[in-house]
């Protein structure tokens, strides 16, 4: 760690441990912070959808993905073999890593499923730091300030990437073509990511956390979930926060990129016929397509 | 661009691999450039703004902060009439916080779960873990062997000594008609502003210890009977952090929190008759109507309107602009030939 990116008194270089800004309308009341998150996440999905994509030359789809996997009989009947098969099957390495993609893949939107890939590793990678030294750690450690800094805005990353990607997949119904799971999972991924920031927030053990624990506990507990999960028990909350949760996440999220992998791209709505089936059969009829 | 495929044929044609023209594509180097541009985001916004840490309230900086205030709760405490005693489950088997959405009351469905004795875990314990002087020892055993008629002309008594001074105000002299309550009252404040009364209301007999919810509840009682007149109200409603003020949204300091929970917190905000930040079933209601919200997000390609709008609003026409561009080009030049 670079020792001028660590600052001896643990602030930044603009100092925001002051009373913040907040704007009135009606019943909506929002802090100038937020406000600017809010604003950005916005500003960079219109600048998604509007933005030129980065240009790139067109390549004759020649379908090399079939029959690659058939011949694997040396494989025999053990189960081992057949989960070989299976796997193959579904996710052949020219699916698993491609070297080609659709041709309709362009645009910035679709930037913001790998941007929140990265968003998580770096949640992951910053959370494990803070785990070494323990909880506590960060609040007299000038370097352990700033790695709480780093997970704490990877979080802020990992959740704003996150929604845009969603916004996308939305717009362009991404669930077409049988990839209801993919958007399932994608929804679950949020869903969990969000508990898990959730007692992130519980396992701070500082003032928000106190308050946090304490106003949260009365949904908890109206909801019979309390009697389970105690925000006020600060053992637990961790140990959801960096066991299971994360577990749950990364396991929930690996499927989602799987799914994404095994069904590809869904194709833009509306795409010609041609491309559907086949130059052969798609260009058959010239009025299909227009 | 309409073709001829019908609604089943085309989901049908969707669902297979892709026909059309493909694009180089190298899925390890994108995956790399995008963990290089989230560790170079972090750093810089970590070099920048830092993060938020705001030391916790103690039970000392309270007591000494309000005597008066702290006392009152203690008190409350002993009476049985604050917020934690009179909780219900999953603390207790009184009613005042429990909620039901009709006759559906999961809380009471699960019963007493975390067993708090208000009165016994935050003034008697800690009392009777103090060195036992002889007025406190006579005060204690005043106090247990009293009949509850006893106790309640004490507590009526010592309200009154109470009442109408500041929360931040010392302990008055006397409190006539009290009995034993100015003895452990004055005790307990000296222990916790001392500092012993935090420690001992987190350990509760055990060394180790990772559980802070008898300290919390007991602080969380003065800010549900004194509110943002509370030492804890006070800080919190400075800060933007109560629920009336978007609060679960919001950070300590000027950094942003957990905007993601907008929806959440929204519908106690709602200016309707019957706001849901004072119903008293408001919790349990506003988390229905997000496990519905949270389902219909969950199953939008099953839902009709929500899976149609995006084609009824066709921004997709945007994001693949130039595909359809392309496709319009080489229909066009199809249909010449």
């Amino acid at each position: 760690m670079a020792q001028g990116f660590v600052s001896q008194s643990g602030q930044g270089l603009i100092n925001l441990n002051h009373p913040d800004h907040y704007f009135h309308w009606g019943f909506l009341l929002i802090s100038l912070a937020n406000l600017v998150v809010i604003a950005i996440m916005l500003a960079l999905f219109i600048l998604a959808i509007a933005l030129p994509f980065l240009p790139s030359t067109s390549l004759p789809n020649r379908e090399k993905d079939q029959g690659d996997h058939q011949e694997d009989a040396a494989a025999g009947s053990t189960w081992t073999g057949r989960l070989r098969r299976f796997g193959l099957r579904y996710l052949p390495p020219n699916k698993l890593l491609p070297d080609t993609q659709p041709a309709y893949v362009a645009s910035w939107v679709y930037v913001f499923g790998v941007l929140t890939i990265g968003g998580l590793v770096m949640v992951i990678v910053t959370g494990l730091l803070l785990a070494i030294a323990g909880p506590a750690w960060w609040h007299f450690s000038p370097l352990g300030r700033f790695i709480n800094s780093m997970h704490l805005w990877s979080v802020e990353l990992f959740m704003g990437f996150m929604a845009i990607h969603l916004w996308g997949k939305y717009w362009m119904s991404a669930w077409r073509g049988k990839r209801q799971l993919t958007w399932i999972t994608g929804v679950l991924a949020f869903l969990v990511a969000i508990f898990e920031a959730f007692t992130g927030y519980l396992s701070q053990t500082n003032f928000d956390s106190q308050w946090i624990a304490f106003e949260s506990k009365d949904a908890f507990n109206a909801g019979g979930i309390g009697a389970f999960i105690n925000p006020m028990n600060f053992g637990q909350a961790l140990m959801l926060h960096i066991s299971l949760l994360p577990l749950v996440l990364i396991v929930i999220a690996g499927l989602h990129v799987l799914l994404v992998r095994i069904r590809g791209v869904v194709p833009p709505a509306e795409a010609g016929p041609q491309d559907l089936l086949g130059e052969d059969q798609g260009a058959m009829d010239p009025e299909v397509g227009q | 661009m309409k073709g001829q495929l019908s609604g089943r044929e085309r989901s049908q044609l969707e669902a297979v691999h892709w026909r059309g023209p493909l694009r180089h594509y190298d899925i390890l180097k994108e995956a790399t450039i995008a963990v290089g541009i989230v560790l170079v985001l972090v750093l810089l916004l970590s070099w920048v703004f830092s993060s938020p840490d705001q030391p916790p309230v103690t039970l000392r900086q309270w007591a000494q902060a309000q005597p008066t205030g702290f006392s009152q709760t203690a008190l409350s405490e002993l009476a049985g009439t604050s917020d934690s005693a009179q909780y219900g489950p999953p603390y207790n088997s009184g009613s005042q916080e429990t909620q039901s959405l009709g006759p559906i009351s999961p809380e009471r469905l699960f019963g007493v779960r975390i067993p708090v004795n208000s009165a016994q875990a935050f003034v008697l314990r800690p009392l009777a873990s103090l060195p036992a002087t002889p007025k406190l020892r006579a005060a204690l055993r005043s106090w247990a062997a009293a009949s509850r008629a006893q106790r309640r002309r004490w507590v009526a008594a010592e309200q009154r000594a109470l009442s109408g001074r500041r929360l931040a105000s010392a302990l008055p002299r006397s409190a006539p008609g009290a009995g034993p309550l100015p003895e452990l009252l004055g005790q307990l404040l000296s222990m916790a502003r001392s500092g012993a009364l935090d420690a001992q209301l987190v350990a509760q007999g055990n060394f180790y210890t990772t559980n802070y919810t008898k300290p919390l509840l007991f602080l969380g009682d003065s800010w549900k009977a004194q509110k943002s007149k509370s030492y804890w109200g006070e800080l919190v409603t400075a800060g933007h952090l109560r629920s009336s003020q978007w609060g679960v949204m919001n950070e300590t300091g000027s950094w942003p929190g957990q905007p993601w929970l907008w929806l959440y917190t929204m519908w106690y905000q709602l200016p309707t008759n019957a706001p849901l930040s004072t119903s008293p079933n408001g919790d349990i209601a506003v988390l229905a109507i997000m496990s519905v919200l949270s389902l219909a997000l969950l199953l939008v390609p099953f839902i009709p309107v929500l899976r149609d709008l995006p084609r009824w609003i066709p921004l997709h026409r945007w994001i693949w602009r130039r595909y359809y561009r392309q496709a319009k080009a080489e229909a066009g030049g199809r249909g010449s030939r």
